[in-house]
């Protein structure tokens, strides 16, 4: 155990039902620094931290806590807690039907009475301090998701922890939320903290980080200094191979002027959730949504597909006059759709892998006609080895696969049903980098190749600079721009965004 | 990797009736242990002069088919709805009424009569029922608040639709349906046991029933955007409950020769609701097998029947049959589950080991 070193974890093993977690990993935060955990979906990164706070139990290896003499026990979540290892996980994990104060204090109230009063105050002060934009007496469903997150922040910061875990804090912040995030991690490190970053934004990882730890299939690959350690090589060693991939897309990725048939049109289209607006896409074109988080760009894609309430609006597919109000009527028009919740709108969890993939063409066939089981097998192998997705077998239950395995089984889902148009709503967000990069490739192929058109979604811009010919540019939940060709670099999207074009 | 598959499909296939296959077995070895004699079968004459199979295997599994049927539909409902219906005995008061009301003619009851009867039970069940559907479906109301309304009018509705008498039912084709039919040793109760299976079975055979509740139980936002109809599935759910208690109401009005709105399957709800859970099936809804339920319901009435020939006081039977079903939901649980598999994997994880340090050796 080295002396600085808020937390030491040695040759730590964890086995799941057909599949080795974890394998022999160590890991070492020490005082005061902000450590990056990398690692591609299914790395082990999530389940690692899980052993940590005591949401899975190890099977092997030993874990060290600073201010705990011999060896920390930690069987619960309480346990994790109560040695000073706090953390918020990338799903928000507090309830949304109490207050914001409530949030911060419950399961962590001493003696039998409780001075809500008293908590509400100081509730607010650190909320001040953090320069949160909540109040203290607020339900915490009333807040953005951004500010969700802060609340489960500021609640672990005033647990007063010697180990800070952030899972994914940032892939639902927008860039000022972020850098608000950042100089409040850079504050707690310079008072102490080890701060355990787990994110899949790379340029995040560079910017606070001061060390990486890189996991792959379950084992360590390094540990390294961040001035030692190229974002490139960082790259290359998440995915266990060298970066001419990225070169690759920049082949695949021939993006052309569409300028086929239009194969949806939509005029004054609008829903419960969005304001009216127009928008057609050509066969083979891809082209995305783009704006600040809230801008409407989902609630636009839902109101195509049917997914909101539609109030109003022409809608054309393939020059035929079509009324799209619920999504089993897109999904005859030819349109899929990929929603931006996973977890809350994509997945049906407890079903098997197989099921998942199947569903939305077996909905398509009808109620009365279900598919063999053989066929159903058939066609779930096919898309599993097409998207290479990792999992034990076909009738493992989708919730237990890693967030990126889930999002390939939706895409198959879609895939399989052959759409003329597919939407894709954050695809990428909150997968690894390598399984990122198979997307984007994924889409620019099936445009060139099978003439199919998407819309696509990102928060990254470099990401739809990549994949899209054509950006809608929203703000505000209105259409404040249309870039193409040369005006297609991430300068000019920014301005779109901002409001200064012209 | 087929081996890995192959294994992981016979856990999953096994996995959810595990608990109440084990509590059946026990309760056998228990009966034939105390009394070897229990499950004999033999041949006898019953009151209307039939030749019928008797003995308490026959009984139970007699007893227990209203249950079993209502079992079926029940979980159904649990698993699109997330919720239970505490109304079906109230209903099916009301569905006994319909039958009695149409088959009971002045001039007695005639083989036409009885299928009008059964036809307006069945329908004028399905309408009950659509209510209580409505009320979740459309409305969202937690199901127990919305099937509280009929829980506590249904038994006055029936006794309206009879007005207010408790006719006696003197007919062989009463005979036929609540005992046997002359000739079939078996009685009937069984055959409609197995026919609602059978019918059960073709639906999800020929349907996408099973996938369609199974994703609107598990993720109703995520089944809609997949263009399923969650209303629809729950409506559907219920309207298939109505046709179990239809069928489970004609039983026992013909099992008892007389319509009685305040006995007629009275206190079934909470019996199906504790079939639904002993078959391993989730009540907050998802996945489910009604093979489980129907398990369920055999368990808890070789448990009454299993109290009663231990001569256990009436009055003491429901405190003890407690007991057992404390074992078994317990056992049942989560929390245990979760302890058995990691006992299991750590026994297989040292037999591996043991196995790899003979290799070594």
């Amino acid at each position: 155990m080295q002396n600085d070193a808020v937390l030491t974890m040695r040759g730590i093993d964890k086995q799941f039902p057909g599949t080795k977690a974890l394998n022999k990993v160590d890991f070492t935060l020490r005082k005061g620094e902000i450590h990056a955990l990398m690692g591609e979906n299914g790395a082990g990164k999530s389940t690692l931290i899980k052993v940590l706070t005591g949401v899975h139990e190890k099977d092997g290896g030993s874990i060290w806590v600073e201010g705990v003499d011999g060896e920390a026990h930690i069987h619960s979540p309480q346990d994790a807690q109560n040695i000073g290892i706090a953390t918020v996980y990338q799903e928000i994990t507090l309830c949304p039907n109490l207050t914001v104060a409530e949030n911060m204090f419950i399961g962590r109230t001493q003696g039998q009475r409780v001075h809500w009063k008293e908590y509400e105050k100081r509730a607010t002060e650190i909320l001040d301090n953090l320069g949160i934009p909540a109040r203290a007496k607020q339900e915490l469903s009333s807040c953005s998701l951004a500010v969700q997150q802060m609340v489960a922040i500021a609640r672990a910061v005033d647990m007063n922890c010697k180990v800070l875990i952030l899972d994914e804090p940032t892939s639902s912040l927008d860039d000022k939320e972020v850098e608000m995030l950042f100089g409040l991690m850079r504050d707690l490190k310079n008072r102490g903290v080890g701060i355990i970053f787990v994110t899949h934004f790379l340029e995040q990882v560079y910017e606070v980080s001061d060390r990486i730890t890189v996991l792959r299939n379950g084992e360590l690959v390094g540990e390294f200094a961040i001035e030692d350690l190229p974002q490139v090589e960082l790259v290359a060693k998440m995915m266990g191979k060298d970066l001419n991939d990225l070169a690759d897309l920049e082949q695949v990725g021939a993006k052309h002027e569409a300028t086929g048939e239009v194969i949806y049109e939509a005029e004054n289209l609008s829903s419960s959730e969005s304001r009216a607006f127009d928008f057609n896409i050509h066969k083979g074109e891809v082209n995305g949504f783009t704006g600040l988080l809230g801008s409407g760009r989902s609630e636009s894609v839902r109101a195509i597909f049917g997914a909101d309430r539609v109030t109003g609006g022409k809608v054309k597919v393939k020059g035929q006059e079509v009324k799209i109000s619920k999504p089993h009527e897109a999904m005859k028009a030819g349109i899929g759709y990929l929603p931006e919740d996973r977890k809350k709108d994509g997945i049906i969890a407890d079903l098997s892998v197989r099921e998942n993939i199947i569903l939305a063409m077996q909905v398509m066939k009808g109620f009365f006609h279900p598919m063999s089981r053989s066929q159903m097998e058939a066609f779930a192998d096919e898309y599993i080895k097409a998207l290479s997705i990792k999992t034990a077998s076909q009738e493992t239950p989708v919730g237990s696969l890693s967030g990126g395995n889930q999002q390939k089984v939706i895409l198959a889902r879609w895939l399989l049903t052959h759409p003329d148009y597919l939407i894709l709503d954050e695809p990428t967000r909150g997968i690894d980098v390598g399984t990122k990069l198979e997307i984007q490739k994924l889409v620019l192929k099936l445009a060139n190749e099978e003439n199919m058109s998407i819309t696509f979604i990102s928060s990254e811009i470099e990401e739809m600079l990549r994949t899209c010919s054509r950006l809608i540019v929203m703000r505000d939940r209105n259409i404040v721009g249309e870039l193409t060709g040369d005006q297609l670099t991430q300068a000019q999207v920014m301005k779109t965004i901002a409001g200064g074009e012209q | 990797m087929s081996t890995v598959r192959k294994a992981t499909k016979k856990s999953s296939g096994l996995g959810q009736l595990m608990i109440p296959l084990v509590a059946l077995g026990i309760l056998v070895l228990f009966n034939l242990i105390r009394d070897p004699s229990f499950f004999s079968i033999e041949m006898a004459t019953n009151n209307s002069g039939n030749q019928v199979l008797s003995g308490n295997l026959i009984s139970i599994i007699d007893s227990a088919s209203g249950l079993a049927i209502i079992a079926m539909g029940m979980t159904l409902v649990t698993a699109a709805c997330g919720g239970q219906d505490i109304s079906v005995g109230a209903v099916g008061a009301i569905a006994g009424a319909f039958f009695v009301k149409i088959a009971n003619t002045d001039n007695g009851i005639t083989g036409g009569s009885a299928i009008l009867g059964f036809i307006v039970c069945v329908l004028g069940t399905i309408a009950f029922m659509m209510f209580n559907g409505t009320l979740v479906a459309v409305f969202k109301i937690q199901p127990m608040i919305a099937t509280l309304i009929l829980f506590s009018c249904g038994r006055s509705i029936a006794y309206w639709i009879n007005g207010s008498a408790t006719p006696q039912l003197t007919s062989p084709i009463i005979d036929a349906l609540g005992k046997t039919i002359p000739g079939i040793p078996i009685p009937t109760p069984i055959f409609a046991v197995i026919l609602m299976a059978i019918l059960l079975a073709l639906v999800f055979k020929f349907t996408n029933l099973r996938l369609y509740t199974q994703s609107v139980g598990i993720n109703q936002g995520a089944a809609r955007l997949n263009g399923i109809n969650p209303t629809a599935i729950k409506l559907l759910s219920f309207v298939i409950l109505g046709v179990c208690v239809a069928v489970a109401a004609v039983i026992g009005v013909s099992r008892l020769h007389q319509l009685n709105h305040k006995t007629l399957l009275v206190d079934i709800e909470m019996d199906a609701i504790l079939a639904v859970a002993i078959g391993g099936n989730n009540l907050g809804g998802g996945k489910f097998r009604l093979l489980g339920s129907v398990l369920g319901a055999y368990i808890i009435q070789m448990l009454t029947t299993t109290l009663y020939s231990m001569s256990v006081a009436p009055v003491n039977v429901k405190a003890y049959k407690a007991i057992v079903i404390i074992i078994i939901v317990v056992a049942g649980s989560p929390v245990i589950k979760n302890k058995i598999s990691m006992l299991i994997t750590r026994i297989k994880a040292g037999k591996l080991q043991a196995s790899a340090a003979k290799g070594v050796e």
